[in-house]
């Protein structure tokens, strides 16, 4: 009774008012889902599960669908939209594999070997390179990097050998990997770092006392401990990569094409689209019912994988705070 | 060098040569047995305790040796100009107030305050005659292990924090088969095994203060030290927790030299062969734990030990 | 020193040269921790090869390319370069897009946070709220656009937008900057909880022990408290923003140069399409349509010089005023 007395009722509400902006968020979260799955609903009903398969170029059927009406029969919804969703496994994957390698790498560098000077220099640089737009790394591709590839790593036989099929512009899986990398390995690099740098002193300080040397101190037990930051970093950097569309569409060689590993080093150089890229591609034609909802379509896909990705990563470093590690 | 001093190296060259253990070395601990064995036979134990000099061995051979020792941090000292001397198979305890630097000098007996980017000592440590600075660290410290303030095991299983430093130590990595003997000796010797031996695999953050704190000693001693330093291993642990360490210290001293720091003068007094009073970075007293706690030479001691201070 | 010292003993000084004892040689280590050290110090030189790499270029272009009357000209239509004019609009739009996407996140953030971490009961429902921020921040920007299409081509928010007979478009800044908001709240978010998190628990128990309420208490002693990592956070968000371009040219549309909807000022504006330097990067290189190459580097680099700035601004915010109130902790991680 007291305790409802002493508490004055402003607290009270406040706790109320607080919490109803904070489920504001989740509420979004829900429309997001609920508006972008309504714009992919033809699609989705026209087309069932079957645009997820493989079948002509998604650039053509799109290009196709620019010109139906805006009462569209069924059949203009055709799409098979593998291509693109075998360039964003691809391109997503070798990025976060490279990533994954190098931002431990820069990690492991930062916290144990660099002298204190190149350490207070790496971080803000590891700063930077995240804060870095993509439309810069982009630029600097397509402005520079894709001619150079083009002069100096695809020869003119090379050229010709697929002429007939696609054209080898110097733009490409490859360059597309390249720059994704890039984009996502500060994010990775830097979470890595600090998890490494939260891991309790006692554990590190305690395997150098039995006589580990530093390095095996951080593999054996610091990299040990923060595997589920390491693993949630990993799917953070896979949400972003597998959404990449403006740099992906600036050097991605502009062509739906589903690069095939067989045929040897063209492989990189062969054009690819992800389902972003695709996106941003298509958008001017967003006006058309057909292309409106295919696009949503790509989106639902994007949304739910990126989903997927993020909550298990969240739910994969909730048990790290169990012992103070940060997340 | 003092005639004492002379006869402890006397004796210590009657002994066969201390079982020295690389890390790829991994003898049983009967050999440290057999060693104490033998130093029993050849030295009268604590044999005219009154010529004792402050700072030389009681019970045989010398093992660590440190002399005008120093250390900072930065342009301050922590340790000043100690000197002392610690044989095979004793207790040392180190005590005095806080910020004393004790654990200071305990860190600096392992290299450990090389982890410190600003410290540096002056003088000399030996350990078996050799000046610790030119041995190769992680040999060093396999050689002189350490239990921290706080229980510390690693976030893995009981097993894997006992079997960490024989495994992760050498350049090839020992299967399981070739650990297990070794890992259940040492959580004998900790006198954890009883306890934990149902479930090894399990996680060992799991354990209670007291156990974690004991499977830290079963990590420390797994891969056979020569010397244990032991950082208030008892002052994150109630007093229960606390008999069954010190009872584990009194085993252990048996075939190991085991270096303390301690807050609590009585644990001091209960475990110590010798004790240590520092004060300010001084190394104000040394001597038989008897004498240091009712006959006291400096007077900083007996306020110290009566508890006008500290 | 001190002169409370009974006595001065003689100074002890720390050994002129620091000795270093013997390592572990390199040698000696396993090849799989050799092939390790060995990468890792390639990695750590690349990184910096790299930020030089990418600095220089940009530097070297934008002394190429960027001259002070690009800033204040309006950009206009044409074949040549040299009469496309400038990126005032762009820098303009930037601007816009960043303070609406800001004075929608802060607040939506700060108080999320603050709910999470001082209230969070029920504890499921902070759980979901929490991830659904980790969600947000995960979420492809590209989708965001998408989002921001299909909510405001509602009937209802018609008025909000660029409208065409037809029917609701969907494209304006204050769409722009509502989806740009849901860019900057994650850094926000992160940035308001840590900071309440590390604030320590006697500053609260004092307040409470002076009567005061919770809700006094934050706003009156932790708010103020953590107003640096708030300003970190909505910094960092900025800076998110500024970069974003796939919201851009989905939700603004592509036009160059600022296009109000009606003689209202900021109305009209607000309703009004455009572009910002990313957009404008974008679309003057050679995968834009504009083909002006020397523009899309020179505005590059000066959005580079801008988020090089924000960058030391966060580095800077930490350094503010007096000490902080809680051990200064800085993650990397936004």
């Amino acid at each position: 009774m007291l305790d409802r007395v002493r508490r004055p009722w402003s607290d009270h509400s406040a706790e109320r008012l607080l919490g109803a902006v904070a489920c504001l968020l989740a509420v979004g979260i829900i429309l997001m889902i609920v508006f972008i799955v309504r714009g992919a609903w033809p699609t989705f009903s026209h087309e069932g599960l079957s645009w997820l398969g493989s079948g002509g170029s998604p650039d053509s059927q799109l290009g196709a669908m620019a010109y139906t009406s805006s009462k569209p029969p069924p059949s203009a919804f055709v799409v098979h939209a593998w291509p693109l969703i075998y360039g964003t496994i691809l391109t997503a994957g070798f990025a976060v594999l490279f990533a994954l390698a190098i931002s431990l790498a820069a990690s492991i560098f930062i916290v144990d070997f660099a002298p204190p000077l190149v350490r207070r220099t790496m971080k803000p640089i590891i700063r930077l390179l995240a804060a870095v737009p993509g439309v810069l790394y982009g630029l600097v591709g397509i402005l520079v990097l894709v001619p150079l590839i083009n002069k100096y790593l695809v020869t003119e036989s090379e050229q010709q050998s697929v002429a007939n099929v696609i054209q080898l512009t110097g733009g490409g899986l490859g360059i597309t990997i390249v720059l994704v990398t890039l984009m996502i390995t500060p994010i990775m690099t830097a979470l890595i770092t600090d998890a490494l740098e939260s891991v309790p002193r006692a554990w590190r300080e305690g395997a150098i006392a039995l006589g580990l040397n530093p390095l095996r101190a951080t593999l054996a037990v610091s990299l040990r401990a923060i595997r589920p930051a390491i693993i949630a970093a990993t799917g953070l950097a896979a949400a972003r990569a597998i959404g990449e569309a403006i740099v992906v569409s600036m050097v991605s060689g502009g062509n739906s094409f589903a690069p095939n590993p067989a045929d040897g080093k063209i492989f990189f150089f062969e054009p690819v689209e992800t389902l972003g890229s695709e996106i941003v591609r298509v958008a001017e034609d967003l006006g058309a019912p057909a292309v409106h909802s295919t696009l949503y379509a790509f989106a639902a896909l994007l949304l739910f994988s990126s989903f997927a990705l993020s909550l298990s990563a969240y739910l994969v470093k909730l048990p790290l705070r169990r012992y103070q590690v940060s997340s | 060098m003092s005639a004492r001093e002379r006869l402890a190296n006397a004796r210590s060259g009657k002994l066969r040569p201390a079982a020295r253990q690389s890390s790829e070395n991994v003898a049983l601990p009967i050999d440290n047995l057999e060693l104490t064995a033998d130093l029993m036979s050849v030295t009268p134990e604590k044999a005219d305790s009154t010529t004792q000099v402050a700072g030389t061995a009681a019970h045989g051979r010398e093992r660590l040796r440190l002399d005008d020792v120093s250390v900072f941090y930065g342009n301050t000292p922590a340790v000043k100009n100690v000197s002392l001397s610690i044989s095979h198979g004793e207790v040392l305890a180190l005590i005095g107030p806080s910020g004393c630097g004790k654990t200071t000098l305990l860190r600096t007996l392992n290299r450990l305050t090389e982890l410190t980017p600003n410290a540096s000592h002056s003088g000399q440590i030996l350990l078996d005659g050799d000046e610790i600075d030119e041995l190769v660290d992680t040999d060093l410290r396999s050689r002189i292990s350490m239990v921290f303030q706080q229980p510390n095991p690693f976030p893995m299983s009981i097993f894997d924090n006992v079997g960490f430093a024989l495994r992760e130590q050498s350049r090839r990595r020992p299967r399981r088969p070739e650990l297990e003997p070794l890992v259940n000796q040492a959580l004998q010797r900790a006198g954890l095994y009883e306890e934990v031996r149902g479930d090894l695999g399990r996680s060992a953050l799991r354990l209670s203060g007291g156990q974690q704190q004991r499977l830290c000693i079963a990590r420390a001693i797994a891969q056979k030290p020569e010397i244990l330093l032991m950082d208030e291993p008892c002052s994150a642990l109630d007093p229960r927790s606390t008999a069954v360490i010190e009872d584990l210290i009194g085993q252990l001293s048996k075939d190991l030299t085991i270096v303390i720091v301690t807050h609590n003068l009585q644990q001091a007094r209960r475990i110590a062969d010798r004790v240590a009073f520092m004060y300010l970075g001084d190394l104000v007293e040394i001597g038989e734990t008897e004498q240091i706690f009712t006959a006291p030479r400096e007077q900083q001691t007996r306020e110290y030990i009566a508890g006008v201070f500290g | 020193m001190a002169s409370a010292e009974p006595y001065s003993a003689p100074s002890l000084l720390p050994p002129r040269r620091r000795r270093r004892g013997r390592r572990s040689s390199l040698r000696s280590w396993r090849l799989r921790d050799q092939a390790v050290f060995v990468l890792a110090w390639t990695v750590g030189i690349g990184l910096f090869a790299v930020v030089a790499a990418l600095v220089g270029f940009f530097a070297v272009r934008g002394a190429q390319y960027l001259r002070p009357d690009l800033l204040v000209t309006h950009p206009a239509p044409s074949v040549s370069q040299a009469g496309s004019g400038g990126f005032l609009d762009a820098i303009e739009g930037t601007v816009l897009l960043g303070v609406i996407g800001l004075l929608i996140a802060a607040p939506i953030g700060v108080t999320t946070a603050v709910w999470v971490v001082e209230y969070g009961r029920p504890r499921w429902l902070s759980r979901i709220v929490e991830s659904t921020v980790e969600m947000i921040a995960g979420t492809p920007d590209i989708v965001l656009a998408i989002f921001g299409l299909a909510l405001f081509e509602l009937g209802v928010f018609a008025p909000l937008s660029y409208s065409e007979p037809g029917g609701a478009f969907g494209r304006s800044f204050l769409t722009a900057g509502a989806m740009m908001s849901l860019v900057a709240l994650p850094s926000v978010y992160v940035a308001t909880r840590n900071g309440l998190v590390a604030t320590p628990r006697q500053l609260r128990e004092a307040s409470y022990a002076l009567g005061k309420t919770r809700i006094a208490t934050i706003r009156r002693v932790v708010l103020p408290g953590i107003r640096r990592d708030i300003a970190t956070g909505s910094t960092l968000g900025l800076g998110r923003i500024i970069g974003d371009t796939a919201i851009v040219i989905l939700v603004l549309g592509a036009t160059l140069r600022i296009d109000t909807q009606s003689s209202t000022p900021l109305l009209g504006l607000l309703r009004g399409t455009g572009s910002t330097l990313t957009s404008y990067i974008y679309g003057n290189s050679p995968a834009g349509e504009g083909g002006a190459p020397q523009k899309a580097s020179a505005a590059a680099a000066l959005l580079l010089l801008i988020i090089i700035g924000l960058n030391w601004g966060v580095g800077r915010i930490g350094r503010i005023g007096g000490p902080p109130l809680h051990e200064p902790k800085r993650r990397l991680g936004a």
